[in-house]
């Protein structure tokens, strides 16, 4: 590696010629504050929080973006940075609506903290008129108030990232907002509710709809019989709520605080992602069998149902009819359990905890009430940032919780299912269910290690009972976009691909805890994240879908077959065309 | 003040929507072709709506909001269209102090719309600009090519009567 001799606050350090001033400094451990920097994602040196001084400089720099070069010599935290840097903010301040106390961000706000650190004094300094902001509310998984916006265009960033690209700056001056093409509310334009940009966003600005008090109403409810699932990957994410180092698996705790706030069953969504998985290798057997439409596309992640709708409506039919394992699993509570515990499925309430705005729009879609009509299979979705709310709102001491298990009715899940959490994952256990079935003895070999890791697009070719299975891998809408061009123009030959709405899967979703830049600028959030994941399923006695009992249980009882008729009835659903104008 | 944008229906002809596709396949590999684009437009339609911003982004593979970002950006781009009468009321400071804000008014309410907007009936729009260069008749409005000096407020229903009556 080409390296170059800088020194930062005189003190002589070698560094990669490619670095940025931001971070030759952190690799000094000196950490330089952010607004506007997002690594890889919104480079445009414009917020002015980094400024340093590089020796015969004619200005102060943004060293987020300024390279380092040979003999440079740089300076962090001069009298002339300080003030700069606390100017800036109290420039921000005076267009910013400080209602701290109430703000959903509060102790988690970027603006607040850089405040609190760089010790401003006076918010009130360049006091004077207020830009109008708009307050949009129109969507079911967030809201915008403009009014705690600072400008930074990480979200703007984020959502052309995710090839969607429906907010951006409108008007100039002291008039610039964030919003959509002719102002119009976020529901009337193409978003396909993934919440990336609420991850991204440094303030209170941008903030999932939460709906804490509604799962409160329902818990308080005498008619009901309110119970809960997990995704897979909320027991991954959920401990940092609560300041647990990134990439802490937390289940047993999850369990026992859901416990603690009063559902009647805290059930695992990984039931329904292996039940996915037998439905999915179905179809995906029947289709190269009998000719369907190849490739087939996964359909767990409804950020990519959306954008498939808005974007691709021409390959609606590529999409697996399955349900995601949310659905499923509420479809099955609704019905299965309802019938075996016999309760009118009318009072269940099922409340689900996701890694996903975007599951928010999901449940309200056409063709999602698989045990009858005005049933819907999920009442309730909560992000995982919700559940982190909810559980401090009830006052539970999460981190001195004893470990405890998921109900039994449907908590028994494999470790195909955890997996599901991050990208590859869907794609590895439907592998390892259709090897097994193809073959038609039990694989030994199941870890398909080629399509795992952060790539943005994995490809790899499987042997599996004499055939040649073509796979891709892929996480994030822009490259979604690129593999899906090229399967429009004929030009790709896959027979399997698994798209995740999210960049890196449902680990890195919009519903996740937000770290601040100081930490994701310099963390591989994804790849710890999902460590936790496999390291689970290497450790699970039960690795493959199809070998989960309660599933062979649920389709000896229940279902009868996967693909059968009470199957499609349940367990799958439909797709329309959406404009993207 | 940020832009307003109309809410008239569009009325653009097959004739304009050919020159539209003749201007964005002469831009579309360029870089930065929406500014060009949105010029060009502008002279065909006499301003930017939505439909003619989508047929750009559509055209550029872009997004609309982009498109939409850079019309809103730049002052020379007009979201709402000019009636057969273009009505320019001088708000500069040799007008404004002699009252010019009080002769918008009169025409705000005489016609029911407001600056950068257009009548339903595609008769009058209206506009506020800077100093026009006659400052010795302040305050001073147009109507298109003609010029009116040393007006007050009273005056401005006699002068629009004209226009609808077609006398002028």
């Amino acid at each position: 590696m080409n390296m170059v001799n800088v020194k930062i606050n005189g003190m002589p350090l070698s560094v990669p010629a490619d670095y940025t001033i931001l971070q030759a400094a952190k690799s000094a451990g000196i950490d330089i504050p952010t607004l506007c920097y997002l690594k890889d994602l919104n480079e445009i040196g414009a917020c002015r929080m980094c400024v340093v001084e590089v020796k015969g400089a004619r200005s102060l720099v943004a060293s987020c973006v300024y390279p380092v070069n040979e003999g440079m010599e740089v300076y962090t935290n001069t009298p002339k940075i300080i003030e700069s840097r606390k100017m800036t903010l109290e420039m921000l301040l005076s267009v910013h609506n400080k209602s701290c106390l109430t703000c959903k961000r509060s102790q988690n706000c970027e603006l607040q903290a850089l405040c609190q650190e760089l010790g401003v004094e006076d918010s009130t300094s360049y006091e004077g008129a207020m830009p109008d902001s708009t307050y949009d509310d129109s969507t079911l998984h967030l809201v915008r108030d403009n009014s705690k916006c600072i400008l930074c265009r990480r979200c703007v960033a984020a959502c052309a990232n995710q090839h969607v690209a429906v907010i951006g700056p409108n008007s100039r001056g002291f008039d610039t907002h964030i919003g959509c093409m002719f102002e119009q509310p976020l529901a009337n334009v193409a978003c396909v509710s993934c919440g990336q940009c609420i991850v991204a966003c440094p303030t209170g600005a941008l903030t999932e709809k939460d709906q804490c008090a509604d799962v409160l109403a329902a818990l308080s409810d005498p008619e009901k019989y309110v119970v809960v699932q997990t995704a897979p990957s909320i027991r991954a994410t959920l401990g940092e709520c609560f300041g647990m180092p990134v990439g802490t698996n937390v289940e047993g705790k999850m369990v026992a605080a859901l416990r603690r706030i009063g559902f009647k069953k805290v059930f695992d969504t990984d039931f329904g992602a292996d039940l996915t998985i037998m439905e999915e290798a179905h179809e995906f057997l029947g289709r190269v069998q009998n000719g369907g439409v190849l490739p087939m596309i996964t359909s767990c992640s409804p950020g990519w149902i959306k954008f498939c709708e808005h974007y691709f409506p021409e390959l609606l039919p590529n999409v697996s009819s399955c349900k995601s394992p949310q659905q499923m699993t509420g479809a099955m509570i609704k019905s299965w359990f309802a019938e075996k515990e016999g309760i009118d499925p009318k009072n269940i309430v099922v409340v689900s905890i996701m890694p996903c705005t975007a599951k928010k729009f999901e449940i309200h879609r056409d063709d999602m009430e698989g045990a009858g009509e005005g049933i819907p299979d999920t009442d309730i979705v909560l992000t995982t940032r919700e559940l982190g709310r909810l559980i401090k709102l009830c006052r539970i001491d999460f981190t001195a919780l004893p470990d405890e298990q998921f109900d039994p009715a449907m908590g028994e899940s494999t470790g195909a299912a955890v997996i599901f959490g991050s990208t590859g994952g869907v794609m590895e256990a439907a592998l390892r269910t259709a090897a097994d079935v193809l073959e038609g003895r039990s694989v030994e070999n199941i870890e398909y290690k080629e399509i795992r890791g952060g790539a943005g697009i994995k490809e790899a070719v499987y042997k599996i009972a004499g055939m040649d299975v073509k796979v891709a891998v892929v996480s994030g809408l822009k490259n979604a976009n690129e593999v899906l061009t090229k399967v429009k123009n004929g030009e790709a030959d896959y027979h399997f691909i698994e798209i995740m709405c999210c960049p890196g899967g449902c680990v890195n979703g919009g519903g996740q805890p937000i770290q601040p830049s100081s930490v994701r600028n310099f963390t591989d959030l994804r790849a710890l994240r999902a460590q936790a994941l496999y390291t689970q399923d290497e450790n699970m006695p039960l690795r493959k879908s199809h070998e989960n009992p309660l599933i062979k249980k649920a389709y000896e009882e229940f279902l009868g077959e996967p693909g059968s008729h009470k199957a499609h009835e349940l367990l799958h659903t439909t797709y329309v065309a959406r404009s993207r104008y | 003040m940020q832009k307003r944008i109309s809410n008239l229906p569009f009325s653009g002809t097959p004739e304009q929507e050919e020159k539209l596709n003749a201007i964005i396949a002469r831009h579309k590999d360029e870089k930065g072709a929406i500014m060009p684009c949105l010029q060009e437009a502008q002279e065909v339609y006499g301003y930017l709506p939505v439909e003619v911003q989508t047929m750009i982004a559509r055209g550029l593979g872009v997004s609309l909001e982009e498109v939409f970002g850079v019309s809103t950006f730049y002052s020379q781009f007009s979201l709402t269209p000019k009636g057969r009468y273009n009505i320019s009321v001088c708000l500069g400071t040799a007008c404004y102090v002699k009252g010019a804000a009080n002769v918008l008014d009169a025409i705000t309410k005489n016609l029911g719309i407001q600056p950068e907007e257009c009548t339903p009936d595609g008769m009058f729009s209206l506009t506020a600009c800077r100093c026009i260069g006659a400052c010795g008749l302040a305050p001073v409005m147009t109507v298109n090519d003609e010029v009116y000096g040393r007006l007050v407020p009273e005056e401005v229903d006699g002068i629009l009567e004209k226009y609808k009556n077609g006398d002028a």
